[in-house]
């Protein structure tokens, strides 16, 4: 027994360190556990934590421009803050190439829809100039190469370049280009060799030769065509993009192309809060384009509005559960409970009928002459509306946690209270009601949290002034189609739930929710 | 002389009756009155009425007949907070958002009185509980037994003159039991106030009270002070329920002389006091105590009847021997004898005779 009494690590019977050893015989237990809930791990994973992340992700992922129009991107990027913000014939040159290789795929519209959600007009110029790319010819930059060796045009030539890292490092635009060209060929099932070489490719060959005139590579085929590229009659890129679209030339155009260049952005959060990412810097949008602050704050208010409604109307009805002979208590439970088990369309529809301006309460209140016809209540596609429906949809939240709490509250409390002298009312007011608190604000933070994401209601009786940030979020990911935005959306709705989360765990304390027992 | 025990009367119970499903009675035709200063202490099975009488003195339940008096005035529509009566929990019911202070000042706050007065009390009542440090704690920080102080000190706190304990010491464990049992009654002492009790802990109710109201079946089954209910119980139910009791079942052969005769159902006949016992003829359980009975012929009387027994099992238990016996027919007759020099200490399978005086042996009803 002695040698435990001893400074240092208290030690098991065979040496080890107790530690140590009580680590080995818990880690089987351990082992155990992780395997009975690794399904469920792996399910929550996969269906629950990656698309949240994934789409968390997507708030300020932007690689598509830089994927699109690669070549003409690093040429943006090279630029120096004094150049001019329509660039040169040679960053046209190259947004040519990109244009192609893009049209051919098929990724033009995509990109062009993109940087619509930043500037308007932008799609239909990606659009236009897409057709327009194609039947520009351009055939006298292969015609020149062929001139200065015939070797160009063998596809056996540009397969052997392929193959040679330094040939990739001289000459970059180039080799992305043919190999567009070969991934394009294979993916048809046709022999490259049989092939015809397009002309873009040339066109990226004289924009890489024609950029630096040094090149370095030991291949006497380069180096003889970039001794001769200087001397080569050229298409102007500027002006015949310009003859596609004016725009081309606009500088609008140019600086949203600049300004979401980088494969990540914080444009989508700056528009989620009513700011704009321009070439300058940050801006606030102009007044009839802001929306989403108010949107923010409305949802917030009625969210806490619906949480009063519920507190208000799911109180008394706990308490009495609670009070009252389990027979009546089940009976009241069952009530509660009877929309849990009813679809929330149905619900949703049914207070559409109710509240409509042909609807029961008013045709009611018609027949009881207490409105007149002309004066119909508009109750229904308006945040009065939005806010009756969730209440009604919302309250067993409220209702359940009420009532697990204040089942736990036992009736001696209120009845010392009296004993020692308090009224009904001061009994509860000073001892039922600070024990029933837990039970409020879990019932708050449940009702809160699931209004504040709420969809389907408002969106049904929400009308245009009733509507919620998620129905802004749904019209982004459905309609619109604006994905980075809507994530933007949802992650500061995330966020301010997160925020409103914390904020209570410091006032009333999480130790005090209570779900039940 | 009816007329003084009225006057003198602060509680009183007056043909109450008490029925929650309009069925059957939970309280069945109750009287009772008790004088200011009593400690009385209803004592009964689960079951038997005792807490439902508790609660319609508190205000809690409402009687379905049947008056009710506090010091001379009729309390069955008062409500429970306006009749001034402190009452101790079975759980305490501590208010557990509240400290030690604030629970404690919570009555005085109600009746508006000062700040300083309130301190005051609120110190005196944790004093006089010993928990004079206690004041600051949260209820969750104290054990079992400071919480029964701390509602003995609330219920005290606004100076009621009738204080209410619904078993309140059912929680704590056997020591602590023992010993709140004797601060409880020190305290209802030094104060003088008026305490009902209520407890299924038959030494409790002994060791504490003036008197105990035995309850059974909704009805008081005897009211008398603890040594008079022990040696003289009323009825064979009052018998088998306080302390230890052997029973003996026979008919009444003969009643003279104070003395009623019994034959046993084995044919033995023995001397016993009639208590609920009248005619010849009628079925009786005779009751002795296990302390009471005597295998030492030298010291029964000559003219003793006795019995023949067999000793079945002999258990030491310190300060005491229990003596299991065979006595007609009953193999759970035991025999109590204090551990003294030279007290004989019986073998099992050892034959003997029994015996007891005749005052010690009651016929009580079958």
């Amino acid at each position: 027994m002695s040698e435990t009494i001893g400074s240092g690590p208290v030690l098991a019977a065979d040496g080890t360190p107790l530690k140590r050893s009580l680590q080995r015989s818990l880690r089987l237990q351990k082992l155990r556990a992780l395997l009975l809930i690794a399904p469920l791990l792996a399910f929550i994973l996969i269906t629950f934590i990656a698309p949240i992340a994934d789409m968390l992700f997507r708030s300020v992922e932007n690689e598509i421009v830089s994927e699109t129009l690669p070549q003409t991107v690093k040429l943006l990027d090279a630029d120096g803050p004094s150049a001019p913000i329509v660039p040169g014939n040679e960053t046209f040159s190259a947004l040519y190439v990109d244009l192609y290789v893009a049209v051919k795929n098929k990724e033009h519209t995509r990109l062009g829809s993109r940087l619509n959600y930043e500037q308007t007009g932008v799609s239909s110029l990606f659009r236009k100039s897409g057709r327009r790319v194609r039947r520009l010819d351009v055939e006298i930059y292969k015609n020149q190469f062929l001139d200065v060796d015939p070797a160009w045009g063998e596809v056996t030539t540009w397969l052997t370049l392929m193959e040679d890292a330094k040939v990739h490092k001289a000459l970059p635009q180039t080799m992305w280009a043919f190999s567009a060209w070969l991934d394009d060929v294979i993916e048809d099932g046709d022999k490259p060799e049989e092939e015809k070489l397009e002309d873009y490719i040339f066109v990226a060959l004289y924009n890489d030769l024609s950029a630096v005139s040094d090149k370095a590579v030991s291949r006497d085929l380069i180096n003889k065509t970039a001794s001769a590229v200087g001397g080569f009659e050229t298409v102007d890129f500027k002006s015949a993009f310009a003859k596609f679209d004016k725009d081309w030339h606009n500088e609008d155009v140019w600086k949203t192309l600049r300004v979401y260049s980088p494969p990540y952005t914080e444009g989508y959060f700056l528009n989620a809060v009513d700011l704009q990412k321009e070439f300058e810097g940050y801006s606030v949008r102009p007044e009839n384009e802001r929306i989403y602050g108010t949107l923010f704050m409305r949802t917030l208010f009625m969210s806490l509005i619906i949480t009063g409604c519920a507190i208000l109307l799911g109180y008394p009805i706990a308490w009495l559960m609670s009070n009252r002979p389990m027979r009546e208590a089940n009976l009241l439970m069952i009530m509660v409970l009877l929309p849990f088990w009813t679809s929330l369309l149905v619900r949703t529809s049914a207070w559409k009928v109710m509240l409509q301006q042909q609807g029961v309460i008013n045709d009611t209140l018609v027949w009881l002459n207490i409105i007149d016809e002309a004066g119909r209540l508009v109750l229904i596609n308006n945040q009065f509306g939005t806010i009756v429906a969730m209440t009604h949809i919302l309250l067993p939240f409220m209702v359940l946690p009420l009532y697990s709490v204040m089942r736990t509250i036992p009736v001696s409390y209120t009845r010392a209270a009296k004993s020692l002298g308090a009224t009904n009312w001061t009994a509860f007011w000073r001892v039922y009601f600070p024990l029933s608190v837990p039970g409020i604000g879990a019932g708050s933070i449940l009702v809160f949290i699931l209004s504040i994401g709420y969809y389907i209601t408002p969106e049904i009786v929400g009308g245009t002034s009733g509507t919620f940030i998620s129905n802004r979020i749904a019209y982004h990911i459905s309609s619109s189609l604006n994905w980075g935005l809507a994530a933007a959306l949802g992650s500061i709705l995330l966020l301010v739930v997160l925020l409103l989360y914390w904020v209570y765990d410091r006032i009333v304390g999480i130790d005090n929710v209570k779900l039940g027992g | 002389m009816a007329n003084t025990a009225e006057e003198r009367a602060f509680v009183e119970f007056e043909r109450v009756q008490k029925s929650y499903d309009g069925e059957t009675l939970v309280v069945k035709d109750l009287n009772l009155s008790m004088p200011k200063g009593e400690f009385l202490t209803m004592l009964g099975p689960s079951g038997s009425g005792k807490t439902t009488c508790l609660m319609m003195l508190a205000g809690f339940e409402t009687a379905t007949h049947g008056d009710i008096r506090l010091d001379g005035k009729e309390i069955n529509n008062i409500p429970p907070h306006k009749r001034g009566i402190g009452m101790v929990f079975q759980n305490y019911a501590l208010f557990p958002h509240m400290t030690v202070n604030e629970n404690l000042a919570f009555p005085l706050e109600i009746r508006k009185l000062g700040k300083a007065d309130r301190e005051a009390k609120v110190r005196r009542a944790l004093e006089m509980v010993q928990m004079g440090e206690f004041g600051a704690r949260r209820i969750a920080q104290l054990s079992g037994g400071q919480q029964q102080r701390i509602a003995l000190a609330r219920a005290l706190v606004f100076d009621p003159s009738l204080v209410l304990m619904d078993e309140p010491l059912g929680a704590l464990d056997k020591q602590l039991r023992e010993h709140m049992q004797f601060e409880i009654k020190r305290i209802a002492d030094d104060l003088d106030i008026t305490v009902v009790y209520v407890t299924h802990d038959q030494t409790e109710a002994l060791t504490m009270s003036d008197r105990v109201a035995v309850f059974d079946d909704g009805r008081i089954q005897q009211l008398a002070p603890p040594d008079q209910l022990y040696e003289e119980p009323e009825n064979s139910f009052v018998a088998q329920f306080i302390g230890e009791n052997n029973t003996l079942e026979g008919v009444v052969q003969e009643i003279r002389d104070g003395l009623a005769l019994v034959r046993l159902d084995n044919g033995e006949v023995i001397d016993t006091t009639p208590v609920n016992v009248s005619e010849v003829g009628e079925r009786t359980k005779v009751s002795i105590r296990p302390e009471r009975v005597e295998f030492d012929k030298e010291r029964l009387g000559s003219e003793a009847h006795t019995l023949k027994a067999e000793v079945l099992e002999f258990i030491y238990m310190g300060d005491i021997f229990r003596t299991r016996l065979r006595v007609a027919g009953n193999e759970d007759f035991i025999v109590k004898t204090r551990n003294a020099v030279n007290q004989t200490r019986l073998e099992p399978g050892q034959q003997i005779e029994i015996g007891w005086l005749p005052e010690d042996c009651r016929a009580l009803d079958a």
